[in-house]
């Protein structure tokens, strides 16, 4: 294999190589100069995957299979690639101040955020199960260590411990899945599962159902939805607030990322077996999300219940299984993310007598006392209740239409009806910020945290102005499967 | 001259808002600008207007004004009028400035984000009605319920709360049904234009789902019975301004969803699902009059009696004939000046007392003789008394339905006794009687902002009274269109049953044969 050796066949991973290189050397930097470079290293991880996005501009249009085929880049990995980037990058933005402030600066966050980005990117790519069990270990791994980078607060360890502990139980379930699915194929390649279960049609029996049910939670714990969701309110809550932030954008990008290209690939030939599964998982998350929400008073944990409500969503256009499906998939992850990263930059930013407080009570008269803050909040909220004209809207619009096209009626039924349940506590924050009398103001909002809530918030309201672009990318990047 | 008139129309209030916006602080100068900024942009936008009313080709049933952008992809930005929107349009802009100047003392907090709600809220109406794709009307439509909700919740009464919700989850309820029919009737058509879809023809069985999920939206916001009770709670909490907005225009998205959509595309739907409107209308008549009997808010007494009226409206819609139409319409515009000037009229002694108990009032007239003569215009206007536009409406949405149904014509006439009723009484129990509660004894009359307000609203309730034909003009070309494609669609539908019929009839003795 002279010509795999070659060293611009690597191109296409360019991306990768740049950020794996840059994690190590800021790790060295860190080991190097101890705790006094930490800021240093934190902002310099930002400028990093704002130079691994840029470097994108490099990698060669169209598809690429590297590594004998278990690693591809194609125009759905580079669309969701970037996303994950955006969601990263967001929320280490999101962090630096909070950093300062707590005094928990550390230069090992930027650094195993961005070996997380690193390993999400991996995932994203990935195109047999070994690649994807590489990329959701390095992810995952990452990710336990930061949820608990508290190490003092008892919230911030028990939630690292529960992550890591339920964590690996499904990724045992993950690994269990795949060695069914390989004993009953005879491969561990995408494609390849794909011809033998299309040979043995109806014969691919059970045992390759059984892998595949292994596999889904593996991926639904990933993306926290029902019913392997329980770690999600307790991590959200317990995590220092932007760790939180990074676990509600980018590591769900990566996680829908695989569930489809897994499932799309991999098992076109028994689309009717997991149609049953995803719509399942759908309806459940959707619902809980709605109705377990209502009662919640502690914002992160609201926003935990949210995002399960979300990822619901998000199937509702897996569910489908068509092109138009995967594109509302695309087109929703992004406008996930956008509205995430902002409602998480008012919550940093909530801060009274120098102490972070996270109670939705807490908010309340914010529209007279940071009348802009609320104002753009209430633009998000309204927003992740799927309100026109704003983003949301259209990322519920994309989804439902491609389930209606499906024939998936019942799907599309339920799930308006739970988002119609959930406009209800998304309502109660704005009742809470705009009828309520105001209590004590919070410290004046950091300008970073101004950058990243007007940029989402602007992107949320004009959205719908020109929406073209996006929509395009994702069209692109949903044909790459198919 | 080429210019994007309908657009100006819709967006040049957003682009007041943005100024509005732009203005800072709370003082007493922002709070003016705030004032005079909406006032103008209103009255210009209202000008503007009336430029589409002057170019306006009545005789033609086509959209006119039309413009069409590339926007989603799958839908596109295209807007016009024809003769059923256009009221709709004029309603809307002229009312609007209207409602800021009842709102100029009445409203001291919060003014600047009270004027740019409403002028948010004027582009979403305006487009509502003039967008001639799906998606986005729907954009508009539900659009609305953002700055109706903060309306009704911050500037409203003491349970603007639980209004304010049960507003914005009852209409988003019915709404997201419908949007799902949107999808339906793409993935049927292959567009969400909707010139292109009034002369699809639709399966029948989508059809039926579809007629239904609309019907959930529009019958909702209408409001019909049982649906209506968000309707009693959003109009006492609202503002002065927020019930007007709420009844004269809000209400009437129902009545032009039905005769925009539900008719012309689900023609065989619509003619089967008749009678439930019908039933459903004359309930919302004969019941809700009688519970306005029984009020003792005056918000809410008003509120059930729009209620009935927009029974009328329904009954006189699916009667499908061309005076049904024409008086359904009709008695949209006329009760979008009626009511909002019966809510104005509330505001007014509201502003001086800070009661709607009606047992609060009494005596009115010895103390406000120029209001009792503008509450008496509007009242009789409810009742529907000839010579006011109140009559025409009510009248020709009855013969319209007489037609086709003796009696469900008969029962809604009961309606107009009954609004005779309440509404009378409630005349009687506020203004006529002794002057004697002690609240009421140094109340002054209304002053010239509030007669320049009611002026025109009482000149254009008799002049349409007496001479209705302005606007069934305006409306009679796209009416007929409308009425020819609903029963051409419907014999076509009725001679494609015969087919099969005699198809079937000629099969099985083949098969028995057999």
């Amino acid at each position: 294999m002279m010509q795999a050796m070659h060293m611009s066949a690597l191109l296409p991973v360019l991306p990768e190589l740049i950020l794996l290189g840059s994690a190590i050397v800021l790790l060295m930097a860190g080991a190097m100069r101890g705790e006094v470079s930490s800021e240093a290293i934190n902002s310099a991880s930002i400028a990093i995957l704002f130079l691994v996005g840029l470097s994108f501009a490099v990698v060669p249009p169209g598809r690429h299979e590297l590594f004998n085929g278990s690693y591809v880049v194609d125009d759905f990995s580079r669309y969701l690639k970037l996303l994950a980037i955006v969601g990263s990058a967001g929320s280490l933005l999101l962090s630096l101040d909070y950093l300062t402030v707590e005094k928990q600066q550390k230069f090992e966050f930027g650094v195993l955020v961005l070996l997380s980005t690193l390993g999400m990117m991996m995932l994203i790519s990935a195109s047999d199960l070994i690649a994807l069990y590489l990329g959701l270990e390095l992810m995952s791994l990452a990710l336990y260590v930061v949820a608990a980078s508290n190490r003092d607060n008892v919230k911030s360890t028990e939630a690292g411990l529960k992550y890591f502990v339920l964590g690996a139980l499904s990724s045992g379930m993950l690994l269990y899945g795949a060695s069914l699915i390989y004993g009953f194929t005879g491969t561990v390649n995408f494609s390849g599962i794909a011809k033998a279960t299309n040979l043995a049609a109806g014969a691919g029996g059970i045992g390759l159902i059984f892998g595949l049910v292994f596999l889904f939670v593996g991926f639904c714990f990933k993306i926290s939805a029902v019913p392997f969701h329980m770690w999600t309110p307790d991590v959200y809550e317990g995590a220092p607030t932007p760790v939180t932030a990074f676990f509600a954008a980018a590591p769900k990008v990566a996680g829908i990322a695989i569930f489809v290209r897994a499932t799309m690939v991999a098992f076109p030939g028994i689309a009717h077996e997991w149609q049953q599964i995803v719509v399942f998982v759908s309806i459940a998350s959707m619902a809980l999300g709605a109705f377990a929400a209502i009662g919640q008073r502690n914002f992160k944990r609201l926003m935990a219940y949210s995002s399960i409500g979300h990822m619901g969503f998000a199937l509702v256009g897996l569910a489908a299984g068509t092109p138009e499906g995967v594109q509302g998939v695309l087109v929703y992850m992004a406008i996930y993310v956008a509205m995430t990263l902002g409602v998480f930059a008012v919550i940093l930013s909530m801060r009274r007598d120098g102490v972070l407080v996270e109670n939705i009570g807490d908010l309340a008269g914010l529209s007279r006392t940071h009348p802009t803050m609320a104002f753009f909040l209430a633009m998000l909220l309204f927003s992740l209740a799927g309100i026109p004209p704003l983003a949301g809207f259209f990322a519920k619009y994309f989804v439902f239409l491609a389930a209606i096209k499906a024939g998936l009626f019942t799907l599309a039924v339920l799930g308006v009806l739970a988002s119609v349940v959930g406009a209800y506590y998304y309502l109660l924050i704005i009742k809470i910020m705009y009828f309520d009398e105001p209590v004590k103001n919070f410290e004046s909002m950091p300008g970073r945290l101004r950058v990243v809530l007007g940029v989402s918030g602007l992107f949320n309201i004009f959205f719908f102005a020109y929406p073209a672009p996006l929509l395009a990318l994702a069209t692109v990047a949903a044909k790459s499967l198919f | 001259m080429n210019w994007p008139i309908l657009s100006v129309v819709t967006f040049l209030p957003l682009l007041g808002a943005l100024f509005i916006m732009l203005v800072r602080g709370d003082d007493g100068l922002a709070r003016g600008t705030a004032r005079w900024v909406a006032l103008w942009t209103t009255l210009v936008t209202f000008a503007i207007s009336l430029v589409l009313v002057a170019r306006f080709d009545p005789s033609s049933a086509e959209f006119q004004f039309v413009e069409q952008h590339n926007w989603l992809g799958i839908a596109s930005y295209h807007m016009g009028v024809d003769g059923i929107s256009l009221p709709f349009v004029i309603l809307t802009t002229g009312l609007m400035p209207i409602c800021i100047l009842a709102s100029w003392t009445a409203i001291q907090r919060r003014v600047r984000a009270y004027m740019i709600a409403f002028l948010v809220l004027e582009t979403l109406m305006v487009g509502t009605f003039s967008a001639l794709d799906l998606v986005l009307f729907y954009l508009f439509f539900e659009g609305g319920l953002i700055p109706m909700f903060l309306i009704i919740g911050v500037w409203g009464g003491p349970r603007r709360v639980y209004a304010s919700f049960k507003f914005f989850l009852y209409t988003l309820l019915g709404s997201v049904l419908m949007l799902l029919a949107i999808m339906a009737m793409y993935w049927d058509a292959g567009t969400t234009d909707i010139p292109a879809l009034m002369h699809h023809g639709f399966p029948l069985s989508l059809q039926k789902w579809a007629w239904l999920a609309f019907f959930a939206s529009f019958a909702v916001k209408m409001p019909m019975w049982p649906v209506h009770t968000w309707l009693p709670d959003a109009h006492v909490e609202a503002p002065t301004a927020g019930s007007v907005i709420l009844a004269a225009i809000l209400l009437k998205m129902g009545g032009y969803g039905f005769l925009r959509f539900s008719l012309p595309m689900f023609p065989s739907a619509s003619h089967d699902f008749a009678p439930l409107v019908f039933t459903l209308s004359v309930v919302a008549i004969v019941y809700t009059s009688l519970v306005a009997l029984m009020q003792e808010d005056i918000k809410k007494l008003i509120a059930y009696s729009s209620v009935a009226h927009m029974g009328f409206v329904t009954m006189g819609i699916f009667a499908a004939t061309t005076q049904g139409i024409a008086g359904g319409i009709f008695q949209m515009i006329s009760h979008g000046i009626v009511s909002g000037a019966l809510f104005l009229c509330v505001g007014v002694v509201y502003d001086r007392v800070h009661t709607r108990e009606i047992a609060a009032y009494g005596g009115l007239v010895n103390r406000m003789p120029l209001y009792a003569a503008v509450f008496l215009v509007f009242t009789l206007a409810n009742v529907g008394l000839p010579g006011t536009s109140g009559f025409v409406g009510e009248f020709l949405a009855l013969i319209g339905t007489f037609k086709v149904q003796v009696a469900v014509a008969t029962l809604a006439t009961l309606g107009v006794i009954l609004s005779a009723a309440y509404a009378l009484w409630l005349y009687r129990k506020v203004v006529f009687g002794v002057l004697e509660k002690p609240l009421l004894l140094g109340i002054k009359d209304i002053g010239w902002r509030e007669a320049l307000i009611f002026a025109p609203l009482v000149a254009l309730t008799l002049l349409f009274g007496v001479a209705p034909k302005p606007v069934l003009d305006m409306s009679s070309a796209a009416v007929t269109q409308l009425l020819d494609n609903y029963n051409h669609a419907l014999a076509a539908a009725k001679t494609a049953q015969l087919d099969r019929d005699a198809k079937e009839a000629r099969v099985i003795p083949v098969s028995a044969v057999r």
